[in-house]
């Protein structure tokens, strides 16, 4: 009795620190519709902070508590509302949770620079260590009264602030509406503000009081926020007191499982699958299975309008552009190193799961957070299949986790939005803890996966698995192309666009996502098939998935060019650090720092670039000033001031990063592209003057270098010399408000009027 | 028998009556109109009717057949079609691809010849090659009465078609009313332009409040008390 007694308070302990995660959670999703998977991320860097001024600096507990909570924390939460999440309006909900991984990425890059893992560190206490009260005979520690007593603080001052207090009115008219709210003379974009500087605070608190329990570390402080997702999620992202109850709910379940799990009658595998994973899984089945008792979302019209705009791809472009790629990739291949050449197909690794997602959420809107789960299945079919890795093999692994794509997506189908994102997020935790953490899956920590058995062709160098990578991707890329020409493709589109017409129009919405989340895992299990080699878990991991779709998303999730490019950015990014030493930290916040900026180009790089190109080629100006520049270089190159290698990188950047940022530079208006010129001019001083010869000392090396300065100057730049696109909230375009009259209109307006106009 | 019956139907939204009751027909080769001011529930009855909304209480049947809890996509198999009244077209999809969709949809084995002439039929045959996003309303409304065409219905309820619409578009719309109804079609037709609804429909109900306070041709509808008591507030 006074053992349950114990575990009781333990879990409502816990479940006092899940509660204010997840009231956070619930304040800036209910404010500005924004789900922010990074919340945990907040908390882990608050954490950290607070042990910098407490343990480090040996400030006194209340100052640093003070300049924690009080002051970094809301500043925080205010600078992410204003530059990043406020360009968010307007987008889909694809950019949104894109925008708050890459959040979470750059602060898990930024905790790792300034606070590498080091085992000298202070440590981190408890408030009042050692200091325990009895309860009950149960010796209770103070640190978890002040944690019970923090959740009951918090309770009462978020309901006294929504209720009793002129923001909290405005923020609840913000939840209901708004656009009323803004045409009434309300602020949302203040409202929201201070919800994001509540919710950081919030989190803070929350990575405070968990990290005096479990130490300092980013891993399990940054996954505090699955547990906040299920209780939030029972709350319905609404409502605090339900969410308060689910938390509660989730802290019991984890201490009693604890308590239990050593008893004799608990059984310790079934079917000979250990389940020794299910404790960690716990917050995830629970929220797989709030998730599954929200009612179906039902059909609504005139909901969402998208920024995203991507063309058709014609065949001819297409066809050039695989054929390109593979040739490319042969002719690179041969002057590449053994691990240059690894590097390099991890890259098409990479954007082979990348592409995975392009008729998932590209085309269909559909958001995955699971696309590396998939590959995982896929290495582990290849490995167990019979035949060794033949082409049967590869077809047989590909359907397999097809179909278990569309398993998994049957009970996730009544959801859309961030409820389905937030589904594939708790498949993707569940496969790896109680799939590949199993001995059967991964024996001895990892596994090998046979090498591709063509018949006469014997690929097995990794030169030859590099070409294999690039056939695959151009393959599979040219098979994304179909489906998106193909009925399927249309009907994939409409249910982006409208479900409400594809469905009254007799399209089954559920068939039609089976079909994509079915074709979407089929090509990321090829990434895993393919790999030719050992792989361990850790691969395969969810929080692997997530910087893989950011990228595809950074890069362009709505084509095929788009998944190719993301998914090379994301293969050299690791690579960065071992080319340029001093850029190592820089390489860690890199993708994080590229992905916040997606509010002002929703349709991804890829697509810009292309845009880019074709104004230009109108204009005869610019284009002499391009061919100009070029020729300089090359001047340069013959007078031998620059190498060639600089002339070749500086000449690539000139073409690929300068000229198509051109017109924007000319044609912006703002005071912005001044800052974009210069920007841009030290681009190119950096490609030109970097000492390519010596400093860098391997020809994979300087092509990911190049990569990545493209990528970082020339869409930095974009970026920059634009002006953020700001739409109007009150949505007149949602009622024609915003297209040009037409001189038929004009007419018209002018019969009626009486006026000439 | 009627091609639509809708038999009792209430909509409660919480504590909020959106519907208390709604009796209506639609018959074939006729157009129906249903009118009532802002807030009246006209969309939510088409919502209930095209699959959309759960009715509280109530049924409908399309040809006989008992739809009240069919997904909107078997009700579009069975010959309902609509638009909407804030468009729903594909936006990131070319205007005839929108229309193709929906051939497709309905199995239609000549497809192109179809996209084709309704295009041609609705008069935007010219916008064919244009992204749907960025189209102007009236031509918009007209993709979107094209593309609910394209699933062959035998009933089309039409959310404010002409709102938008210039003069000549909107009669033109007349015009294709008239056409369709020809061919044997029902229309149910929410519209705000009264001298269209006056001009087209069979048949008229008004909707006040949730309920039906009248029904007739046009010509009783237009003098009828209790209708203009509800457009105007006047004492009756």
């Amino acid at each position: 009795m006074q053992e349950l007694l114990t575990f009781t308070i333990i879990g409502l302990s816990t479940g006092a620190i899940y509660a204010v995660v997840a009231s956070g959670l619930v304040v800036t999703y209910t404010t500005s519709g924004i789900f922010n998977l990074a919340h945990g991320a907040t908390g882990m860097l608050a954490a950290f902070t607070y042990w910098q001024l407490r343990f480090d600096w040996d400030l006194p507990a209340p100052v640093a508590l003070f300049v924690t909570l009080f002051i970094l924390c809301p500043l925080f939460g205010i600078l992410t509302e204003r530059f990043v999440m406020r360009g968010l309006q307007g987008t889909s909900e694809v950019v949104k949770l894109s925008v708050t991984v890459a959040l979470f990425a750059f602060m898990i890059g930024a905790a790792n620079w300034i606070w590498p893992s080091d085992s000298g560190r202070q440590a981190f206490l408890k408030f009042f260590e050692g200091n325990t009260v009895s309860i009950g005979g149960i010796n209770v520690s103070w640190h978890k009264l002040i944690t019970f007593g923090c959740a009951i603080l918090v309770a009462i001052v978020l309901r006294l602030l929504l209720f009793r207090t002129r923001m909290g009115v405005a923020m609840r008219a913000v939840v209901d509406d708004r656009a009323l709210t803004e045409l009434n003379g309300g602020r949302p974009d203040r409202v929201a503000m201070f919800a994001w500087a509540i919710s950081a605070m919030l989190a803070g608190l929350a990575g405070i009081l968990l990290a005096g329990e479990q130490q300092l570390n980013i891993e399990p402080l940054v996954l505090l926020v699955i547990n906040a997702y299920a209780a939030a999620i029972i709350g319905r992202l609404t409502s605090l007191p339900m969410t308060f109850a689910g938390a509660a709910v989730l802290g019991l379940l984890d201490a009693y499982y604890l308590q239990f799990s050593d008893d004799s009658w608990f059984p310790q595998s079934i079917m000979g699958f250990g389940i020794s994973g299910i404790r960690a899984s716990i917050p995830t089945i629970v929220l797989f299975i709030a998730l599954l008792a929200r009612p179906q979302s039902r059909l609504r019209a005139g909901v969402v309008r998208f920024r995203e705009q991507n063309k058709v791809p014609t065949w001819s472009t297409s066809i050039m552009g695989a054929v390109g790629l593979i040739a490319t990739t042969v002719a690179i291949s041969g002057m590449l190193t053994r691990s240059n050449t690894l590097l390099l197909l991890n890259g098409f690794t990479f954007a082979i799961v990348a592409l995975s997602l392009v008729p998932l959420t590209g085309y269909a809107g559909q958001m995955s957070l699971a696309p590396l789960t998939f590959a995982g299945l896929g290495a582990i079919a290849m490995s167990k299949l019979p035949g060794d890795g033949n082409l049967l093999t590869l077809i047989a692994a590909v359907v397999i986790v097809a179909l278990v794509g569309a398993l998994v997506a049957l009970p996730a189908i009544r959801l859309s939005g961030i409820y389905l994102a937030l589904s594939t997020a708790a498949f993707a935790v569940l496969v790896t803890k109680l799939i590949f953490n199993q001995k059967q899956t991964f024996m001895s920590g990892n596994i090998s996966v046979p090498v591709l058995d063509i018949p006469f062709i014997e690929i097995n160098t990794p030169r030859g698995r590099l070409i294999l990578a690039s056939f695959a991707f151009s393959f599979l890329g040219l098979g994304v192309v179909a489906v998106r020409r193909s009925r399927l493709g249309r009907r994939l589109i409409a249910l982006k666009d409208s479900p409400a017409a594809a469905a009254t129009l007799g399209m089954s919405l559920t068939r039609t996502k089976l079909a994509a989340f079915a074709i979407s895992a089929g090509i990321a299990s090829c990434a895993g098939a393919l790999a030719g080699d050992k792989v361990s878990p850790q691969q395969y991991d969810f929080t692997q998935s997530l910087p893989v779709v950011l990228l595809a998303v950074v890069g362009g999730v709505g084509s095929v060019g788009g998944a190719l490019f993301g998914g090379l950015l994301l293969g050299g990014n690791s690579v960065l650090a071992t080319v340029v030493p001093t850029l190592k930290n820089v390489a860690k916040i890199l993708p994080g720092t590229i992905g916040v900026t997606l509010g002002r180009n929703p349709s991804g790089a890829a697509a810009q670039i292309g845009d880019a190109f074709r104004t230009l080629l109108n204009r005869w100006g610019l284009l002499a000033f391009s061919a100009g520049g070029a020729f300089l270089i090359w001047v340069l190159d013959a007078q031998y001031i620059i190498s060639h290698w600089a002339f070749f990188i500086g000449g690539i950047f000139w073409i690929l990063a300068v000229t198509p940022n051109l017109v924007a530079i000319v044609d912006g208006t703002s005071r912005r592209r001044y800052l974009a010129g210069a920007f841009l001019s030290i681009g190119v001083v950096v490609s030109l003057s970097i000492d390519w010869d010596n400093a860098v000392d391997s020809t994979g090396k300087r092509l990911i270098a190049l990569i990545l300065i493209i990528a970082f100057f020339g869409v930095g730049t974009q970026r920059l010399a634009e002006e953020s696109p700001r739409l109007h909230r009150a949505s007149p375009d949602a009622v024609g408000l915003t297209a040009d009259f037409t001189d038929e209109e004009l007419d018209h307006a002018e019969r009626e009027l009486g006026v000439v106009l | 028998m009627s091609l639509l019956e809708v038999r009792g139907v209430m909509v409660r939204f919480g504590g909020v009556m959106a519907i208390g009751g709604v009796d209506l027909d639609v018959q074939a080769g006729e157009v129906t109109g249903l009118i009532g001011p802002n807030g009246a529930g006209k969309t939510t009855l088409f919502n209930v009717i095209s699959g959309m909304q759960e009715p509280t209480a109530g049924s409908v049947h399309v040809s006989g057949v008992d739809v009240t809890n069919e997904a909107p996509h078997r009700r579009a198999k069975r010959g309902l079609a609509r638009t909407f009244q804030r468009l729903e077209l594909f936006s990131s999809l070319t205007v005839r691809d929108n229309v193709r969709v929906a051939a497709e949809l309905a199995a239609l084995t000549n497809i192109d010849e179809t996209v084709d002439n309704l295009l041609e039929k609705v008069g935007v045959s010219d916008l064919a090659e244009k992204t749907a996003g960025d189209l102007p309303t009236g031509s918009a409304r007209l993709v979107e009465i094209a593309r609910a065409l394209a699933t062959g219905p035998r009933l089309l309820l039409l959310d404010e078609p002409a709102s938008g619409l210039d003069e000549a578009e909107s009669d033109r719309l007349g015009i294709l009313l008239h056409e369709l109804t020809a061919d044997g079609l029902g229309v149910l037709l929410v519209e705000h332009d009264m001298s269209l609804v006056m001009h087209v429909c069979d048949r008229i109900f008004v909707l006040d409040l949730g309920f039906i306070i009248a029904n007739g041709t046009p010509h009783e509808i237009q003098h009828d008390p209790k209708v203009l008591h509800a457009y105007l507030g006047a004492p009756s």
